[in-house]
């Protein structure tokens, strides 16, 4: 009984985990998948959210900037807002050159974000993070706390995946489609395209934060391995690649999918000696690169591809992305 | 006054310099790959620790001194490199280039898995114990290891312009840097000139990972830690300029350093712990300001 | 057997289909010139010859031998050269490398070739040393041509080589034009300026919508009512024209 008890609980934390890469692949969506926008610092947002959300909802205490005590809702909307104005920034500058400045650009936030976690420790604690992150539905016996947890998680995922879905099918997201498949064109269809693309932007990073923010108050702890530009940013890639990207269904399955991938292998390999186990991690984080490389090769459009509208039907491509340069 | 200035120069600028030569070897390949392939290859940073741990492992299994074995581990990094180009860029030739970026992408932390799965995580010393300084007009003082790093770069440096003015390929890198689709239509022949990119490229890459453990040390962390401030230094320069790359990578290295030299009062100006910082702060105003670089490299 | 030969070429860029049956043909030591409006697929003609453009239908014959879809490096190795409209030099090489990049595929010694590229282009032989980037548009045009000559091409392909040219420069590069062909290479070339180009013409082709309209030699073509009132109305503007041909 103790041992069934054990699974219901693991699948419990797989689903709410997965549920929150969920929010992370479709915010990711919205930036590769329907804006063709390169993102190499995912972990850089998340982690902004995280902490914004973390510091705004703990009580008082001497180790890190705190004490502010606010409800979940405002912490929530303020880890989205911090995130959407760096993103703003980041946009600002990059948005107008080749995605792959947009990419150095992410990581290079990424990375000073995780200097000001490790330097600013008055606010942040150092490395030893922001501990006792209050936990929403802790007042519930076990195990409702965990089940609404969970359901907030899905529930925020269905919402975010009506919303893109709605604005997909919307003059909006087709705009969004025709630049990324034509951004000349669009242009001189009289599109505004650096303000659709900073759209896309910020709203994927604002998902991002999110994510963050619920990670903190799941795990009651966020700490600057959190951000590990690894796991956090190379996963979600992952996931939505292995998804399909520019689908929204194929973001939530390839989260929850690789997710539990990732999750049961580290179950299996934390079963091994401790010497093997440490090596076997690397295996690991190999395997799934070569995942990444393979489906990159063999199936670029996951395993959902992506749902045409009529209109763009007719441009698909194998490679399922459009081409950045000329066709001449 | 001597004592300022000394303090200046063998404290900051020196070691700046031992930190941007050691970044414009970097530079000079990424700025390449950049302009010849067009993508940013995040790999990069990787390809450098790759450098390190071979040579490493050679020192280890040979007695010699790093600098003697950098041939053969920048021997074997090219390999390695060419075989990654082989299986995991080239499928992607005719795609568009962002497929590179995510591949590259994925090649750094495959890569870096590889090095911790075999070296593990611990750092290593490249040379072990202390070397004393050589002391110059009483007051310049700078040790033997920094000038081997110099003289070091120096040659590579020169090899490689050599090779870039004087040579058939080294002119046709060039050429497929400024217009890869008029390098094709010359009848250049495109995939040799990839090859050349990635040899030296990987070669110089590894040198550069290897010249900094024998300033530092060895650990699996240590590409990841040079990619910001390469890219800095490759966009510094202009994107496809090697000659840039060099400028932008002594400039980087330079402006991290002198960062924390107490300019005003006797504080560091900015705290040690964002040096890194510097290098992307130099960036982002590069690409606000003049995106083409100093030496008016590709915007895309 | 002509030199070069387009039968019945079909095909454009992905799923847009520009030329529905083009035909052309180049004889040994003829300038044949092809002109029509923005959009005929004039210069999409000339890529197709380059295995620049997916043909599903037709041939291109070199010599009788059959390129259809060969990829571009190879084109040049068999001995057409092309030069494109815009981006036709390295702008950071010298003159002199640029040059020495047009006979990247040759294995023997291309020093005497360099010479009489240089008898053909005075003012390049001043300018060696400098960045062809900084060069006139003129002159940029000559380090082009000579870059292509390099290889003693088989015939030479030229697409709209006085583009965004002043009127003096545009007499310059038809001059230029001749003496290439005096010198004995058969020249494809598009233009823009139908009226100068048709005067050099042996053979002139009128495209419009991706296919032959009329045909005959620069003369016919010249005296021809219809073709003046249609194309030769005054002096076209080739600058405009840039986005005209096969970006549709």
């Amino acid at each position: 009984m103790d041992q069934t008890y054990g699974i219901f609980l693991y699948v419990i934390s797989l689903l709410t985990m997965g549920g929150i890469y969920a929010i992370l692949a479709l915010g990711l969506n919205i930036q590769w998948g329907f804006t063709g926008l390169f993102n190499a610092g995912i972990a850089g947002f998340y982690a902004i959210g995280a902490y914004v959300s973390a510091i705004l909802t703990t009580a008082p205490t001497a180790r890190h900037l705190g004490g502010y005590e606010m409800p979940y809702p405002v912490a929530f909307a303020a880890a989205m807002i911090v995130a959407g104005i760096l993103a703003w920034g980041v946009g600002r500058i990059c948005l107008r050159l080749r995605s792959d400045y947009l990419a150095i650009a992410t990581i290079g936030i990424a990375e000073i974000f995780r200097l000001i976690l490790k330097n600013e420790t008055w606010a942040t604690n150092g490395p030893r993070g922001v501990s006792m992150v209050p936990k929403p539905f802790a007042t519930l016996p076990e195990p409702w706390n965990h089940l609404a947890f969970l359901a907030m998680v899905l529930v925020t995922v269905a919402a975010i995946y009506l919303a893109l879905e709605t604005a997909r099918k919307s003059p909006w997201g087709r705009v969004m489609t025709a630049i990324r498949e034509n951004e000349p064109a669009a242009r001189a269809a009289g599109k505004n395209v650096a303000r659709f693309r900073m759209e896309g932007f910020v709203f994927g990073c604002m998902l991002m934060a999110l994510a963050g923010a619920y990670t903190s108050h799941y795990l009651k702890f966020i700490g600057p391995n959190a951000t590990d530009p690894l796991t956090a940013t190379f996963l979600v890639w992952v996931m939505l690649v292995v998804g399909g990207s520019a689908n929204n269904k194929g973001a939530i399955l390839g989260a929850f999918l690789m997710w539990t991938v990732w999750s049961a292998t580290e179950i299996l390999t934390s079963r091994l000696p401790d010497d093997l186990s440490i090596r076997t991690a690397y295996v690991r984080i190999f395997l799934i690169g070569l995942v990444l490389q393979i489906v990159l090769q063999k199936f670029p459009r996951g395993i959902l591809p992506e749902q045409r509208l009529a209109s763009s039907a007719k441009a698909a491509e194998n490679t399922g992305r459009p081409a950045d340069r000329p066709s001449t | 006054m001597i004592d300022f200035i000394g303090d200046l120069v063998n404290f900051y600028l020196i070691p700046g310099l031992v930190l941007g030569s050691i970044y414009a070897l970097g530079a000079i390949g990424l700025t390449m790959t950049f302009g010849i392939l067009r993508f940013a290859n995040f790999a990069h940073g990787e390809t450098m620790t790759l450098g390190a741990y071979f040579a490493w492992t050679l020192v280890q299994l040979t007695g010699w001194h790093p600098i003697a074995v950098l041939p053969i581990a920048m021997g074997l990094t090219v390999l390695v490199v060419l075989g990654i180009d082989r299986g995991f860029y080239k499928p992607f030739r005719a795609s568009p280039t962002i497929m590179l970026v995510i591949a590259s992408f994925g090649m750094m932390l495959m890569v870096r898995s590889v090095v911790q799965f075999i070296w593990g995580v611990q750092m290593k010393a490249m040379v072990p114990g202390i070397q004393m300084p050589v002391v110059l007009f009483d007051w310049l003082r700078i040790s033997p290891k920094h000038m081997m790093i110099i003289a070091s770069v120096l040659v590579l440096m020169f090899a490689v312009h050599y090779l870039l003015t004087y040579t058939k390929i080294g002119k046709a890198m060039r050429a497929m840097s400024d217009s890869p689709e008029l390098a094709r239509l010359t009848g250049i022949n495109t995939e040799a000139v990839i090859r050349a990119t990635w040899i030296i490229g990987a070669a110089l890459a590894a040198a550069a990972g290897v010249l900094l453990a024998v300033d530092t040390h060895v650990e699996t962390m240590m590409g990841f830690k040079l990619l910001l401030p390469v890219f800095a230094a490759t966009i510094l320069g202009g994107i496809g300029r090697p000659y840039g790359a060099v400028a932008g990578g002594l400039v980087i290295g330079m402006a991290e350093e002198l960062s924390s030299y107490p300019w005003i009062g006797t504080e560091p100006l900015l705290n040690p712990g964002y040096k890194a910082g510097v290098a992307f702060a130099i960036m982002v105003a590069m690409l606000i300001w003049r995106p083409s670089g100093l030496f008016r490299g590709k915007v895309y | 057997m002509p030199t070069l030969e387009l039968r019945d070429v079909v095909g454009g860029y992905g799923d847009t289909q520009i030329l529905h049956g083009v035909s052309i043909t180049v004889d040994a030591g003829e300038i044949v010139v092809v002109i029509g409006p923005n959009g005929a697929g004039k210069s999409t003609a000339i890529k197709a010859v380059f295995g620049l453009l997916n043909l599903t239908g037709g041939q291109v014959l070199l010599d009788g031998e059959d390129i259809t879809n060969t990829p571009p490096e190879k084109v040049a190795r068999k001995g057409v050269c092309y030069v494109p409209q815009t981006a036709n030099i390295f702008p950071s090489l010298s003159v002199e490398e640029n040059l020495e990049m047009g006979a990247f595929v040759r294995e023997d010694d291309f020093t005497p070739r360099l010479h009489e590229i240089y008898d053909l282009f005075p003012p390049l032989k001043e300018r060696r040393r400098q960045a062809a980037g900084t060069l006139s548009g003129g002159q940029r045009q000559m380090v082009a041509m000579g870059k292509a000559l390099m290889l003693e091409p088989r015939i030479l392909l030229l697409d709209e080589p006085t583009a965004g040219l002043s009127p003096k420069f545009r007499g310059e590069i038809f001059s230029i034009v001749k003496t290439v062909h005096a010198a004995g290479t058969p020249i494809l070339m598009v233009e823009q300026n139908a009226k100068q180009a048709l005067k050099i013409a042996d053979r002139g082709y009128v495209l419009v919508d991706g296919r032959n309209k009329f045909t005959g030699t620069g003369r016919e073509l010249l005296e021809d009512r219809q073709i003046a009132a249609m194309f030769l109305g005054g002096p076209t503007n080739g600058a405009k024209d840039k986005a005209g041909d096969g970006a549709a």
